[in-house]
């Protein structure tokens, strides 16, 4: 009877080693490129996101599973009722990693220098809301209130992408605030972070985070070679995985895989509706009416493109929002039935007609146009083929048309030279003021019709009207009734039409304690201070 | 040797007829996608499995042989018969016309042609059948692939228009576009067929090239470039051989060529 407290003991603290993990060792991952900066406010590319993410340390972090906002730098934080102030409590008795001590003064310093119209930060842009002077009130050293010249909505969230750099410190490049600090980089190698020594988080039973010693991002462009490394145990993880590589992972070593659902990220198809486009006049008229649209819609199996193409690793997409982002997404809305009788239906409302296997127009035009997407996604242009052929059986005839990328950005955002177009949308934010540069009538993203003076159909007008609503409310709960009715307009009127939500896909290797991959980027490491090496394995074959 | 040769020759014979009867043997029509069995190895409905939007393989490299060995010759003749039109004329005039002629076959030659197709490639209308866009892409290539042959063709010009027997027929009073066919032309006939034969491998090739960047043959018809396509992912070969079948054919028939070549160049 003695033995079970004992083994009941021994099994405990077995258990939550595991969970603690275990302190040292090196993490290696793969970046796809080299990082464009390392400074945090001029941040664009995903390179560089990663740095910034393992090394800046901010005031609120976007828990990446929960989607809430959590206390990092500032223990807590109000936003003001006009949703143009936030006043920060900040955390006691923090130092930069070169031992330069935190207070808001940094927070101060961070802030002006994000603003700086002359720095032109990406990171910036997202609080300019109006135009004015940004400004900041130290009310003691672990208090401060930002104020901006106009309400910003998501306010709070939007401080996950601002690092507190330090005010103080004469060497500010490795003055950092997050896990880790960048101790080297050869350009085209690697860039190789150290641990904080005084980085401010500890794990429940005291010690000090991160439990890795170091972290090392080779620089890898191609992935076929990624995977080989990956193979190999030269790598630790692969963020993200096409479903060839994950599918051929899961064959071998299934425990390896994470599939952790659908991703933000969606692929679409549009017509091009611009009125002065070079297209046929006729043509113009097909793509610009909602019945053409919505029968292309119920004409192409989203099923078959989820498990052909993706290998069943993507989810048929129902509009603009994915499930993965769960607070903005309309449950309302679901996925378009494969319905090519119904399709036809409502073509024929349209005056289309059927003669044979080709469709005709009202005028007796052949229904033929082309679909251009990026030449070398092959996850594309397998879907343009199957689009291909569901649109053929409603008797359409559709080239598809791959084209090198600059020329075919030249032909979606400057002569509008194309007819409809396959692309993807890549969303790295869950709020929808990230979008407004998509659905306003006069954004230049708005691919179907851009840079509308004034909107042309009542939908769009509709669509315009609810964004800015949405964005000048700072009840979250009125933002989302009038974010929902946007995603339901765009469902019936298709001028995006959503094909598929991926699944977002990694690989990582059995020696990595406590990973748990999310759909948000970083998906695997954005836990990256509780992650551990545990047992080394030579190969993953 | 001869029995190599003949054995090259037997093989292309075979790999054309066998093309050209595709529609006769292939199992299924190279756009038909199995949507329920796609990449699926090898069996007896799909002899060399089928692809990741599940066509038959087979199908599609019966047709896509046909697609790249119908359209390179062609755009072989025409790339020869420009290089001719430029190089020999140039070489059998001498003097400025040579020059000028060389000067701008070796501009042609600097020029980056891999971006120079795929910018003549984009501007191309959209609108376009897969049928055509075979013709154009094969069009492309003749047309610009003729200036290293114009370069050959133009030095066995000079050697001939220096000749002993040229000179003496000049003598004889013969002038002209007359010289030149009777004389020149036969003469230069080995090095024609050696250009033309050269012309093939490279075209072939060349397709394959703008096929795995995805701008050659649009789909759904198959070309080798667009088959080959299969292979980027160099991972996945190591499991799934049979995916190598048109790059073994590739290499077949190119080298085919080649041997066939080597008997010409005897004569040339």
């Amino acid at each position: 009877m003695k033995r079970r407290p004992l083994a009941l003991m021994l099994f405990l603290s077995l258990s939550l080693s595991a969970a603690l993990g275990q302190s040292g060792g090196e993490l290696k991952f793969c970046l796809h490129s080299d990082p464009k900066t390392f400074d945090p406010f001029l941040v664009a590319d995903d390179a560089s996101v990663s740095v910034r993410y393992l090394t800046g340390g901010v005031l609120i972090r976007v828990n990446r599973r929960t989607q809430q906002a959590e206390p990092e730098m500032a223990t807590s934080w109000t936003v003001s009722r006009d949703g143009r102030s936030i006043t920060f409590n900040l955390r006691d008795r923090v130092y930069y990693s070169d031992g330069t001590p935190f207070n808001a003064a940094d927070v101060a310093y961070t802030v002006q220098r994000l603003m700086d119209p002359a720095l032109h930060s990406p990171t910036g842009d997202s609080f300019r809301s109006g135009s004015g002077e940004v400004r900041t009130i130290i009310d003691s050293p672990t208090r401060i209130t930002v104020t901006f010249p106009a309400p910003v909505a998501g306010l709070d969230k939007l401080f996950d992408q601002v690092a507190i750099v330090s005010a103080r410190s004469a060497n500010k490049d490795r003055a950092v605030l997050g896990p880790f600090y960048v101790a080297d980089y050869k350009p085209d190698s690697y860039v190789l972070l150290k641990r904080n020594p005084n980085y401010w988080r500890r794990d429940a039973a005291g010690r000090q985070l991160p439990y890795l010693d170091t972290v090392r991002l080779s620089i890898q462009p191609n992935r076929d070679i990624e995977m080989m490394s990956f193979r190999r145990g030269e790598i630790d993880l692969i963020n993200w995985l096409d479903s060839e590589y994950f599918d051929r992972l899961l064959a071998q070593s299934p425990q390896l895989a994470h599939d952790a659902g659908p991703g933000l990220d969606s692929e679409q198809m549009w017509f091009n509706q611009v009125p002065n486009a070079p297209i046929p006049g006729y043509k113009r008229e097909w793509f610009r009416s909602t019945n053409f649209r919505r029968a292309v819609s119920d004409a192409i199996n989203r099923a078959d493109l989820s498990r052909v193409v993706y290998g069943g690793h993507a989810q048929p997409a129902a509009g603009p929002v994915s499930p993965a982002n769960k607070f903005w997404f309309n449950s309302q809305l679901h996925a378009p039935a494969y319905d090519p009788a119904g399709a036809l239906r409502l073509l024929q409302q349209e005056g289309f007609r059927l003669e044979g296997s080709s469709l005709r127009d009202r005028a007796g035009h052949t229904v033929e146009f082309s679909i251009i997407t990026n030449a070398g996604n092959k996850a594309r242009e397998r879907m343009a083929a199957m689009v291909q052929q569901d649109l053929g059986k409603i008797g359409m005839n559709v080239h598809v048309v791959t084209l090198d990328f600059a020329s075919l950005i030249e032909r979606i955002t400057e002569s509008y030279n194309y007819e409809s177009a396959l692309l993807g949308t890549a969303n790295t934010d869950l709020d929808p003021n990230a979008q407004m540069n998509l659905w306003l009538s006069s954004a230049d993203n708005h691919q179907w019709n851009p840079r509308q003076k004034s909107p042309e159909t009542a939908w769009e007008a509709e669509i315009d009207r609810l964004m800015k609503e949405q964005a000048s409310s700072l009840d979250p709960a009125r933002r989302k009734v009038c974010f929902d009715r946007v995603q339901q307009i765009v469902v019936e009127q298709q001028p995006f039409i959503y094909l598929v939500n991926k699944n977002v896909l990694s690989a990582v290797a059995a020696s990595v304690a406590n990973a748990s991959p999310v759909v948000l980027r970083p998906q695997t490491y954005w836990n990256i201070e509780t992650l551990s090496m545990g047992v080394q394995t030579a190969s993953r074959h | 040797m001869k029995r190599v040769r003949q054995f090259a020759w037997l093989f292309l014979l075979l790999v054309t007829v066998a093309s050209l009867g595709a529609g006769l043997w292939a199992p299924a029509d190279y756009a038909m996608q199995f949507r329920e069995a796609p990449n699926s190895p090898p069996s007896h409905q799909h002899l060399l499995g089928t692809d990741e939007l599940g066509r038959d393989r087979f199908s599609r490299v019966l047709y896509g042989t046909r697609v790249s060995l119908l359209m390179a010759p062609a755009a072989a003749l025409l790339s020869t018969l420009l290089a001719t039109l430029v190089g020999g004329v140039a070489g059998y005039l001498g003097g400025w016309w040579e020059r000028v002629a060389m000067g701008a076959t070796d501009l042609f030659l600097s020029m980056p042609w891999l971006f120079l197709l795929l910018a003549v490639r984009a501007m191309l209308p959209l609108n376009i059948a897969p049928i055509t866009s075979v013709a154009v892409t094969f069009l492309l290539l003749g047309l610009l692939g003729w200036a290293a042959s114009a370069r050959v063709l133009c030095a066995g010009a000079r050697g001939l228009r220096d000749s002993d027997f040229v000179l003496q027929a000049r003598a004889s009073g013969l002038r002209g576009v007359r010289l030149l066919a009777i004389h020149v032309m036969p003469n230069l006939k080995p090095v024609l067929a050696a250009q033309f034969l050269i012309s093939i491998p490279v075209f072939i090739i060349s397709e394959a090239n703008l096929g795995i960047l995805g701008l050659g043959v649009s789909e759904p018809l198959p070309s080798w470039g667009s088959l080959l396509r299969e292979l980027e992912s160099f991972t996945s070969l190591g499991f799934e051989a049979w995916k190598l079948v048109p790059l073994a054919l590739l290499v077949l028939v190119v080298s085919g060529f080649q041997i066939i070549l080597s008997r010409n160049e005897v004569y040339a």
